[in-house]
C-alpha cells in the first residue's frame, strides 16, 4: 500500500498508510477496536477503493483494474471473515467445493478429492455432510478456511480468526495458519486482537490506531516499543492515549450533581 | 421542519436520484445477464420450483374463491338483464383480462417477493454476498439473476393456474349451485373469449407483473442495510413498492391494450 487514505463518505477511517506485505509471510494487523484493521482488508481485497493512494497487488494497482481484472486476481486471494460467512443452503462440503465448482472444469470425482483434501487439511472430513446450521462457530470458521484454500490461493486474510475460540480450537487455528502460510508458501494477513497467538505466527506486526500505522516492526521490535499507545495496548492498561469512554459530558453534570441543592 | 430545509431537501433528492440510477444499472445488468444465467439451467430450475411450485397452493386456493365470488357477483346482476347464461363468460373475462394477472401478482409480492428479499438481505447480513465477491463470483451472476429468471417463468404459468382454477370455482358456483346451463356456460365462454385480445393481454400483463414483482424484491434485498431492522424493512418495502406499482402498470397496460 502506497500513501493509501480511505474512509466511508466523509469520515476517514485510514490516512496515508504505508504498508509492505511480502510473500510467503504472516503479517499481524493489531489495534483499537475500530482503528481501521477490516478496512485494511477490505483495501486489500478491493471491496472498497482508496480516496488516495494506491493498493498494488504483485505491482499491479488494483483501482485500475475491471471486473474481469479484478476477478482474475481475486481467484489468487482467500478471505476468511470473521463469521465465516458459510453459504447456509450448502453443506459443508457443497460449500468448499463452490469456488472449485465456480472457477474450473474438474470433474465430480476430482472435485470430491480436492474437497476431502482441504476438509482434512481443517480437521473436518468427517462433518462434509453437516449444514452450516450444524456445526458450531468454530467449526464454521474452520470450514469457511477450507473453502477459501481450495484455490490454493498466493494471499490469504484472516479478519479476527482466533475471536470467540476455545483454547483448543484457538490452538488449532494458529497452528493452522502458519502451518498453511509454511506449506503452502502463501502470503497471511490476520487481524486479530488477539496478543499472544498474533505474536507466536506473525514474522511483521503492524498497529493500527485512530486511522494511522502507530507501529510495525517484528514482534520483538513491537513488544520493546515505547510508543504510549501500544505500550497500553499490549499491557491492557485503563490508563492511557486511547481513552476507555466515549466522549461524554462531565459526570457531574450529566446526573445533575451539585445541580439540585 | 427538515422539509423546509432546502439543504435537506436537495440531499434527499440526490439521494432519491441515486438509488434510482443504481437500480436502472442492476436492471440493465440482470437482463444483460440473462443468457448467461440461462447456461445454467439447474439454478433456474431450483429457484422456479422455490417461487413457482412454492406459490401453487395459495395461488390455487385464491383464484377458487375468486371463482366462487365472481359467479356470484356476476349472476346476481346478469339475472337482472335476463342474461344469466353469460356469467361463465364473465368470470372467464375478468380473470384472464384483469384479476388473473393482477391478484397473482399481488399474491406473488407476498408469497414469494417477500421471501427473495428476506432471502438476499440475510445473505448480505451474513456476508455470504461479500464472500462470494471475494470469491471473484459475481452475486448478481450467481444469485440474482436466476431468480429473476424464475420469476419471470413463474408469474404467467402462476396466473394461468389461478385463472383456470377460478373458471372451475365459477362453474361449480353457477352450474352446480345455482343451476344454470351447463352448455350455455361453456359455450359462451368458448364463443366470447379471444386468444390473442383477451388471453394474449392477459399474459402480456403477466409477464410485465412478473418483471415489476421480482426485480422490485431483488433490488430491495440487494439493497437493503444489512441489518434485522434493515431487511424487515426491506421486506416491507417490497410488499408496498411491488403492489403499488402493480395496480399502476395495469392501467396503463389497460389503457394501452384499450386504444390498440
Amino acid at each position: 500500500m502506497r500513501g493509501v487514505t480511505c474512509g466511508y463518505g466523509d469520515r476517514i477511517i485510514l490516512s496515508n498508510i504505508d504498508i509492505d506485505l511480502p510473500r510467503g509471510k504472516v503479517i499481524g494487523v493489531m489495534g483499537t477496536s475500530g482503528g481501521g484493521k477490516t478496512t485494511l482488508l477490505r483495501l486489500i481485497g478491493r471491496q472498497l477503493a482508496p480516496m488516495s493512494g494506491q493498493v498494488l497487488f504483485d505491482g499491479i494497482d488494483l483501482a485500475k483494474l475491471d471486473r474481469h481484472g479484478l476477478y482474475a486476481l481475486r481467484r489468487r486471494m482467500g478471505m476468511l471473515f470473521q463469521f465465516g460467512a458459510l453459504f447456509t443452503d450448502l453443506s459443508v462440503f457443497d460449500n468448499v467445493a463452490f469456488p472449485l465448482r465456480e472457477h474450473t472444469n474438474l470433474s465430480p470425482s476430482m472435485i470430491r478429492d480436492v474437497v476431502l483434501m482441504k476438509l482434512d487439511a481443517v480437521g473436518l472430513r468427517g462433518a462434509r455432510n453437516l449444514m452450516p446450521s450444524e456445526v458450531s462457530g468454530g467449526m464454521a470458521r474452520r470450514v469457511a478456511l477450507a473453502r477459501a484454500i481450495a484455490l490454493d490461493p498466493d494471499l490469504i486474510m484472516y479478519d479476527e480468526p482466533f475471536a470467540g475460540l476455545d483454547p483448543i480450537s484457538l490452538g488449532s487455528a494458529s497452528r493452522l495458519i502458519r502451518d498453511l502460510s509454511q506449506a503452502l508458501g502463501v502470503t497471511s494477513v490476520v487481524v486479530s486482537h488477539d496478543v499472544e497467538e498474533t505474536f507466536a505466527i506473525a514474522h511483521h506486526i503492524v498497529f493500527v490506531a485512530n486511522g494511522v500505522i502507530a507501529a510495525q516492526g517484528t514482534p520483538d521490535e513491537i513488544r520493546a516499543s515505547t510508543d504510549p499507545l501500544v505500550h497500553q495496548f499490549f499491557t491492557a492498561s485503563p490508563d492511557g492515549p486511547v481513552e476507555f469512554h466515549y466522549p461524554a459530558a462531565s459526570v457531574t453534570e450529566d446526573f445533575g450533581v451539585g445541580g439540585r441543592a | 421542519m427538515n422539509w423546509l430545509n432546502p439543504a435537506w431537501v436537495g440531499r434527499a433528492v440526490l439521494a432519491q436520484m441515486a438509488g434510482i440510477g443504481a437500480a436502472a444499472v442492476l436492471f440493465v445488468r440482470l437482463v444483460a445477464l440473462t443468457p448467461l444465467a440461462l447456461r445454467r439451467f439447474t439454478l433456474v430450475i431450483e429457484q422456479t420450483f422455490f417461487v413457482g411450485n412454492r406459490s401453487l397452493s395459495i395461488i390455487g386456493v385464491s383464484g377458487l374463491f375468486v371463482g366462487f365470488v365472481l359467479a356470484l357477483q356476476g349472476y346476481y346482476t346478469l339475472q337482472r338483464y335476463g342474461s344469466a347464461e353469460a356469467v361463465g363468460l364473465l368470470v372467464a373475462l375478468s380473470l384472464v383480462r384483469e384479476l388473473g394477472p393482477v391478484v397473482t401478482a399481488l399474491l406473488f409480492a407476498g408469497r414469494a417477493g417477500t421471501s427473495l428479499t428476506a432471502e438476499i438481505g440475510l445473505m448480505k447480513a451474513g456476508e455470504q454476498l461479500a464472500a462470494m465477491e471475494m470469491m471473484a463470483v459475481d452475486p448478481v451472476r450467481r444469485v440474482l439473476a436466476p431468480r429473476f429468471i424464475a420469476g419471470l417463468i413463474s408469474m404467467p404459468l402462476l396466473a394461468a393456474v389461478f385463472s383456470a382454477v377460478g373458471v372451475l370455482g365459477g362453474w361449480a358456483v353457477a352450474v352446480l349451485l345455482i343451476g344454470i346451463d351447463e352448455g350455455a356456460f361453456w359455450s359462451q365462454m368458448q364463443g366470447g373469449v379471444s386468444w390473442w385480445s383477451d388471453v394474449g393481454n392477459g399474459a402480456i400483463k403477466s409477464v410485465v407483473f412478473g418483471v415489476t414483482v421480482t426485480f422490485v424484491a431483488l433490488w430491495e434485498g440487494y439493497d437493503c442495510k444489512p441489518t434485522p431492522e434493515g431487511v424487515s424493512r426491506a421486506t416491507t418495502r417490497t410488499v408496498v413498492t411491488s403492489s403499488l406499482a402493480v395496480l399502476a402498470l395495469d392501467f396503463v397496460l389497460t389503457a394501452m391494450m384499450f386504444s390498440i
